[in-house]
């Protein structure tokens, strides 16, 4: 991810105080003083010092600390909804903090749709209204935005609740309408400011797929706040981690993980919760024994038995997987005397990609508890996971 | 020991003030006066024109579609009773005034009420200033507005606007910046100018508190109306003025029962428009 991408925006030297003598500390913040000592001395904080990053064209960087980070504040200097102290953002060659008042609200229009921790939604329009703010202030005419808000809310999966007031939706589905109020507004940078952090875990999880899908699809560069690092983990192309203002490290989610930039980012990484980063890969068994689908029963069965296995999955000549047979059921086809077992297959086995989160296997061992199957792009089987491989594979790695 | 400390004249200082102020500007007050009584007479004659019954019944329909049938029954039998008791014309001249008043407070109030909103410093101003407007008593608004306008119903329309429009500023100013911050934010966000932000966001949104200011507004100008019988203004407060100078308590009181009659129905309609327009 570091070789040369296109850069969106790029952030030089930004710094914001809050207060009325900012200059003054700024000076004590170079003479090498931090943000409490400045405090004190100064009465101004801090809030943003000296940053320096890029946003790549098409990329979903995730900015991530903890509250009072400075990471809302920064979210807003891009959009000068905070105006800054010192340093330069530049989009497109323009510099954003320099821009006039006019300039200003032509860039946000052109440039920047936000999505918001609490949806902020507008209560008094409907769901399609509230789709269509952002064109129409642009003076777009009617026709046009209800046709293009239309098709954002259809993106997000709200077709059907146009005529809805915001009030009489979900928290979930407030934040799709603060989506696509976003989306419609064909932007070429979407904020997400704590998009998904008032949302319950389980919706919150959707949400974070849905995002991933939207940007594989539409390839929007998009920056997203979180304190939460599992949804920067999960959704980030590249991390940057802020800490009193300050970049503590930038990179893509595994250089995170395997290279910690000091102690804080570390302390951060022992409260991830391992079975996201565990993958069914670390897991997965080899697969001792297949059938073939032109086998009879009594060959399944057989193969079965010799492997002390209870099912087997089944495999067609080039290796890819086509079923699952257990062995009452082959049992039963060899009484009933049938030749082959390919109408045997049962249905209801899962199978995963190698990379597929730990965390997302246990919901898959359904009472029967058959193996779940490893399979590649090309649907060959790559190996079986057992539900006692998972449990062992997140206890060792509890215990390191 | 005694120190002699010199009393300030400030009485003196402000009749002297309204002095020059009548000396100069009494042609303008005059004209503005004369356009206030057309305006007045107007909508008086209209309203009289209209036979009891009719405007009974166009006031009880509009109960009736704002609020509900409940209401509707309560106007047809408020104002019969005001009609049975002969203070039709009497409660006509004090609703024109009302109205008049109302218009006139409304439409000075909600932009200032908006300008204040917006700009702090105009804020830290206008508010000592209604504080001021709101606790003089209102009496004292009657005495300036005989120099300026004259006696009569001019002038009670006057007094009535200063002591009923602060409710209506307040309201228009504590109902824009009451929406919501994040609100404000996304409308900024999205590149909207300030009075697409206004106008789209924070008006809408502020309607239900300034429509309870403007229903503030209606029933402090409807008491200042009564009040204004002292300079000379028609209406219900006018016989309740002269039931107290002929010592009849019971014509007071049945006028006093109209005023009531006709605060309860202007309170009930403009309270049903804030309640249709939040739903």
């Amino acid at each position: 991810m570091s070789e040369k991408r296109p850069v969106k925006i790029q952030v030089r030297g930004l710094s914001k105080v809050f207060g009325n003598q900012p200059m003054k500390a700024l000076e004590l913040r170079n003479q090498g003083l931090k943000r409490p000592e400045i405090l004190e001395k100064t009465g101004q904080t801090l809030g943003l010092s000296n940053l320096d990053f890029d946003v790549y064209e098409g990329e979903l960087l995730v900015i991530m600390g903890l509250s009072g980070s400075g990471k809302s504040t920064l979210i807003r200097c891009l959009n000068r909804l905070i105006d800054t102290t010192e340093g330069s953002i530049i989009i497109d060659d323009e510099n954003i903090p320099t821009l006039s008042t006019k300039e200003l609200l032509e860039c946000r229009r052109r440039h920047f749709s936000m999505v918001f921790q609490n949806f902020a939604l507008f209560p008094h329009r409907t769901v399609q209204q509230n789709a269509e703010y952002g064109l129409e202030i642009r003076g777009i005419d009617k026709a046009e935005r209800t046709q293009t808000a239309r098709n954002s809310l259809k993106q997000v999966g709200l077709d059907g609740w146009e005529d809805a007031m915001p009030s009489q939706l979900s928290g979930g589905m407030q934040q799709r309408v603060g989506l696509a109020r976003a989306l419609a507004n064909d932007s070429s940078v979407l904020l997400m400011d704590e998009a998904f952090s008032a949302l319950d875990p389980l919706i919150r999880k959707d949400m974070q797929q849905e995002l991933l899908e939207l940007q594989h699809r539409m390839k929007k560069t998009t920056v997203f706040i979180t304190h939460d690092l599992d949804e920067a983990l999960n959704i980030g192309d590249r991390i940057i981690l802020l800490k009193d203002g300050e970049i503590v490290q930038i990179g893509t989610p595994e250089e995170i993980l395997t290279a910690p930039a000091d102690e804080y980012v570390e302390r951060f990484i022992e409260g991830v919760d391992m079975s996201r980063i565990l993958t069914a890969r670390h897991a997965m068994r080899p697969v001792r024994a297949t059938a073939r689908e032109d086998d009879g029963p009594r060959t399944a069965l057989r193969k079965m038995s010799e492997n002390g296995l209870d099912s087997i999955y089944v495999t067609s000549r080039d290796r890819k997987l086509v079923g699952l047979i257990d062995a009452e059921t082959a049992e039963r086809a060899v009484k009933e005397g049938q030749q082959t077992i390919d109408a045997l297959f049962i249905q209801d086995f899962r199978s995963v990609a190698p990379d597929e989160p730990m965390h997302n296997l246990f919901a898959m061992f359904n009472d029967k508890s058959f193996p779940i199957a490893v399979i590649d792009d090309e649907r060959r089987l790559l190996g079986v996971v057992v539900k006692g491989a998972v449990l062992a594979e997140l206890a060792e790695a509890g215990d390191n | 020991m005694a120190i002699e400390i010199p009393r300030i004249e400030l009485g003196d200082w402000i009749e002297s003030g309204l002095d020059y102020l009548t000396g100069n500007y009494s042609g303008i007050t005059r004209g503005i006066s004369e356009i206030t009584q057309t305006g007045i007479n107007g909508l008086n004659d209209l309203l009289m024109w209209l036979p009891e019954w009719g405007l009974m019944g166009l006031i009880a329909l509009l109960c009736w579609r704002m609020s509900g049938l409940r209401l509707g029954i309560g106007a047809v039998l408020g104002l019969s009773l005001i009609w049975n008791l002969d203070l039709w014309d009497p409660m006509i001249e004090s609703l024109t005034l009302v109205v008049i008043a109302t218009l006139v407070a409304v439409v000075i109030a909600i932009p200032v009420g908006i300008a204040s909103a917006l700009s702090e410093r105009l804020y830290r101003v206008i508010m000592p200033v209604l504080d001021f407007m709101q606790t003089m008593p209102a009496f004292v608004y009657l005495i300036p507005a005989i120099p300026f306008f004259g006696i009569g119903s001019v002038s009670a329309i006057f007094a009535t606007v200063i002591f009923s429009m602060p409710p209506a500023i307040r309201f228009t100013t504590l109902g824009i910046r009451q929406v919501p911050k994040d609100l404000i934010e996304a409308a900024d966000a999205f590149g909207s100018t300030t009075s697409q932000k206004l106008f789209k966001v924070q008006l809408p949104l502020s309607l239900p508190t300034v429509m309870a200011g403007i229903n503030q507004t209606i029933m402090l100008a409807l008491s200042m109306v009564v009040i204004a019988a002292m300079i000379g203004a028609d209406g219900l407060g006018n016989e309740v003025w002269r039931a107290i100078q002929r010592l009849r308590p019971g014509d007071g009181f049945e006028a006093g029962i109209a005023v009531v009659i006709l605060a309860m129905l202007l309170d009930r309609l403009t309270q049903s428009f804030r309640k249709t327009r939040k739903s």
